[in-house]
């Protein structure tokens, strides 16, 4: 309508609306100027939002600090408040309370908790601001970019915290209570800037009592699984079950699996993006075509591809299908719907043919990435609740509360533990130094968890050969690996 | 009363102006700028590219590709959800059965419908969203509409509907539709309360039936309306973000078969911290947008009829 009455102010001969005085064309004319005029002067304000906190530096100046003592190794600064942004997914947030809890109490300090999901859209702006928070749970589907803020210097640099004794034992530094591999994973070139505080064991998740009352043994090849999946298809049971809507949760088993019979020298060459990985590595091939297989004889619970995490974890629960890759927060997520005596369990990666890793292998990997942020108002506060969560009281906590395992090594030795903790503790000491640690995901998620879920889940749902799978991602790695906007990243072991 | 008189004027353009300048007008400059940028987001400061976010756009095929699924809603959403806003309303107001004194009615219990359609525009997107994702969840026990389909024997087509490939779009463009043709019924029925009666009394009088009213006399009457309608609708369907985050498989899957401009651009920013790329899109949606607004206008211009 706007248009049509705009067209009868004009001065189009013979136009019958022409009633309206010239003084209100002319407010009109007038206020558009006005407006025309504005949009410049905005354009000079407008230069704050990418122009706040850089460059200065001006937050490391007014950092807490307190004096060092040998209660206080980090030197806290009593009565000087902490912020903390914790990831209330899998695990809850009561875990990271009761440190902060403990913290509250010992340094006499308010302690601001803030639990939520979305951790990434929450903090880029404080982030960009120059007033992020002290401690920060950096979990989930939308988490921050730790390379982005690791090679931008807003991450506080935690070896201090290695080094300082630990709670428990004031001749022990930190450094030694924790597990070697958190200490890899967490950090960036030669800086350990990320905690990873909790251990994921990831796997093929089944009901224990489900395989004994049906008399079926866990599988300890690709081809023993074909054919028990064989036997629970004609047992009128779904053999797997998968998150469709999150393909990548079915990478937790199929990159694993690749890096097990291809060997980590060869995964390796894949986390670095190196050309042709995916093609020359017989791994690859032989897992692909193990899922094109599973898929060819519908060996899936039907309509998978459309389920949540949730959904799937439901109908899993229920009994609907027998197998399903997952993480171990897997015990704690799909509680409320676990039966009581559904006798949760985990098995290890399957044996394929010229395997380069043993069999009892397992993925199994530093999870719940915390930081410190170096930019914030009390980055020692942060680095001493973090030394407070790795004592042994909060590890016990933590499994006992969310039924995971923390990097603090044996800190659940005599507790009692869920079946699906208990299993996931008898696997991880199977498997002794044979465990896989993968970087792609956390890498180059657009990679993994956009461009080879969509091919994945294509190829779980039997639309995709293994062949042109193997060949596309290929492709997409080749292009990110090309594409310079995107940093990069190399391991060596 | 002359002397008063600007000063009256700015007083009251002043405010609104200073408000719009600085929550509309400024973040739209500010996206230009930033999309000549690197910026990451993360900090404080940023490097100037020039034009290089463009280039990256326009060899893109993701954006493409994202592109391409609004143009198709575009093309249909607006299109079916007006046709059956109108519809419903002229059934509501003119459809109904020719009582005694009254020259136009709707059909019995209009009053309800107008009711019932109207109500999922009072509901949130977000909860509309995963009303509907639960609907088309794929478990054939728990999903909704495939185990209505299986209560009435119709196995066949059960579905995996937003894992399907083919399918998923238009599972996602039906929803946009249910939930806004309910406003449309009430603005159209509000429109057609202003038609004067005596010009329904004169088609009727020369004989003229539902079809020929409704052809002939409705819709050219409500024309600004519905163009009005159109270019609302039309940038709703380019829109589409909170429905295919929330519901889609995989972020815009499967396999990208639902990817949709404002999508791309909230990975670009908040997963891969591009902000500077995304901005670029952002500049990108404006211009998709203006031009269909404007192409919109510009075309479906008509005579205007006073009444």
């Amino acid at each position: 309508m706007g248009s049509t009455s705009a067209r009868n102010d004009g001065s189009t001969p013979g136009d019958t609306g022409g009633h309206a005085g010239p003084g209100r064309r002319d407010l009109i004319k007038r206020s558009a100027a006005l407006g025309l005029l504005t949009v410049p002067a905005m354009g000079l304000l407008s230069a704050c939002a990418t122009g706040g906190g850089g460059g200065g530096g001006g937050g490391d100046t007014t950092a807490a600090a307190g004096e060092k003592t040998a209660k206080n190794p980090l030197g806290v600064k009593e009565g000087a408040p902490l912020e903390a942004f914790i990831f209330k997914g899998g695990l809850g947030d009561q875990y990271a309370k009761d440190a902060e809890a403990d913290y509250k109490a010992t340094y006499k300090a308010e302690v601001k908790h803030t639990g939520t999901q979305q951790v990434g859209p929450k903090l880029t702006p404080r982030f960009a601001g120059g007033n992020p928070p002290d401690v920060i749970d950096n979990s989930g589907a939308d988490h921050l970019d730790m390379n982005k803020l690791s090679t931008q210097g807003q991450l506080q640099d935690l070896a201090a915290l290695l080094d300082a004794p630990s709670l428990d034992d004031p001749a022990k530094k930190v450094r030694d209570t924790i597990h070697p591999s958190t200490i890899e994973k967490g950090m960036h070139g030669d800086t350990f800037d990320v905690l990873y505080y909790a251990f994921t064991v990831y796997g093929t998740w089944y009901s224990q009592k489900l395989l004994d009352a049906r008399g079926w043994a866990y599988p300890k090849t690709l081809d023993e699984m074909v054919a028990l999946c064989g036997e629970i298809k004609k047992a009128g049971l779904a053999p797997w079950t998968y998150a469709g809507k999150y393909p990548y949760y079915v990478h937790f088993n199929l990159f694993a699996q690749i890096a097990k019979i291809g060997g980590m020298e060869k995964w390796i060459a894949i986390d670095n993006l190196e050309p042709n990985a995916w093609t020359s590595n017989d791994g690859v091939r032989q897992v692909v075509e193990h899922y094109e297989e599973l898929a060819a004889k519908k060996y899936f619970l039907e309509g998978s591809q459309g389920l949540t995490h949730i959904q799937s974890q439901t109908a899993w629960n229920k009994g609907k299908a027998v197998f399903l890759p997952n993480g171990s927060w897997v015990e704690n997520e799909s509680a409320p719907t676990t039966p009581g005596d559904f006798g949760m369990a985990v098995g290890a990666l399957f044996d394929g043919g010229g395997d380069k890793l043993p069999h009892g292998t397992l993925r199994a990997e530093p999870s719940e990435p915390y930081l410190v942020s170096a930019k914030g108002a009390n980055p020692i506060g942060g680095m001493e609740l973090l030394r407070i969560m790795l004592s042994k009281k909060h590890a016990q906590n933590f499994a006992t509360k969310v039924k995971s395992l923390t990097c603090v090594v044996d800190a659940t030795e005599g507790m009692t533990l869920s079946p699906g903790l208990a299993s996931a503790s008898k696997v991880f000491k199977e498997a002794g130094e044979n465990l896989i640690s993968l970087q792609l995901q956390e890498w180059y998620p657009a990679l993994t968890d956009e461009k080879i879920g969509g091919l994945t889940g294509q190829l779980l749902a039997g639309e995709l050969k293994a062949a042109d799978w193997i060949r596309k991602t290929q492709a997409e790695a080749d292009k990110v690996a090309k594409d310079g906007s995107v940093t990069k990243f190399k391991r060596t072991a | 009363m002359q002397h008063g008189k600007y000063r009256f004027i700015v007083g009251f353009l002043a405010p609104p102006l200073l408000i719009y300048a600085v929550f509309v007008v400024s973040p739209f400059v500010q996206a230009f700028q930033i999309s000549m940028t690197d910026w990451s987001g993360l900090v404080g400061t940023a490097r100037f590219v020039g034009l290089d976010n463009f280039v990256r756009l326009w060899e893109s095929d993701e954006f493409w590709n994202a592109l391409w699924h609004n143009v198709s809603m575009l093309a249909f959403v607006p299109l079916v959800t007006l046709a059956l806003g109108l519809f419903f309303a002229f059934m509501l107001n003119v459809g109904g059965r020719r009582r005694k004194n009254e020259v136009v009615t709707g059909v019995a219990g209009s009053r309800f419908y107008k009711f019932v359609f109207f109500f999922p525009q009072v509901v949130s997107v977000t909860i509309i969203a995963v009303i509907w994702f639960n609907i088309y969840n794929p478990d054939p026990a728990d999903g909704m509409l495939n185990s209505l389909l299986g209560a009435v024997g119709l196995d066949g087509l059960q579905n995996a509907w937003l894992g399907e490939k083919s399918l998923a779009l238009w599972c996602i463009s039906a929803v946009m539709v249910w939930g806004h043709v309910g406003f449309y019924v009430v603005l159209f029925s509000a429109a057609m309360a202003s038609i004067p009666r005596d010009i329904y009394e004169a088609a009727l009088l020369d004989g003229a039936g539902r079809f020929p009213t409704f052809f002939r006399i409705t819709l050219p009457l409500l024309w600004d309306t519905v163009q009005t309608g159109w270019v609302y609708m039309g940038i709703i369907a380019l829109d589409a973000f909170a429905l295919v985050q929330i519901m889609s498989v995989n972020m815009g899957g499967p396999d990208g078969a639902t990817d949709v401009m404002p999508l791309r651009l909230y990975l670009t920013a908040f997963r891969d911290s591009q902000y500077g790329y995304a901005a670029a899109m952002g500049v990108a949606m404006l211009v998709v947008t203006m031009a269909f607004a404007v192409l919109t206008l510009r075309f479906a211009r008509r005579e205007r009829i006073e009444y």
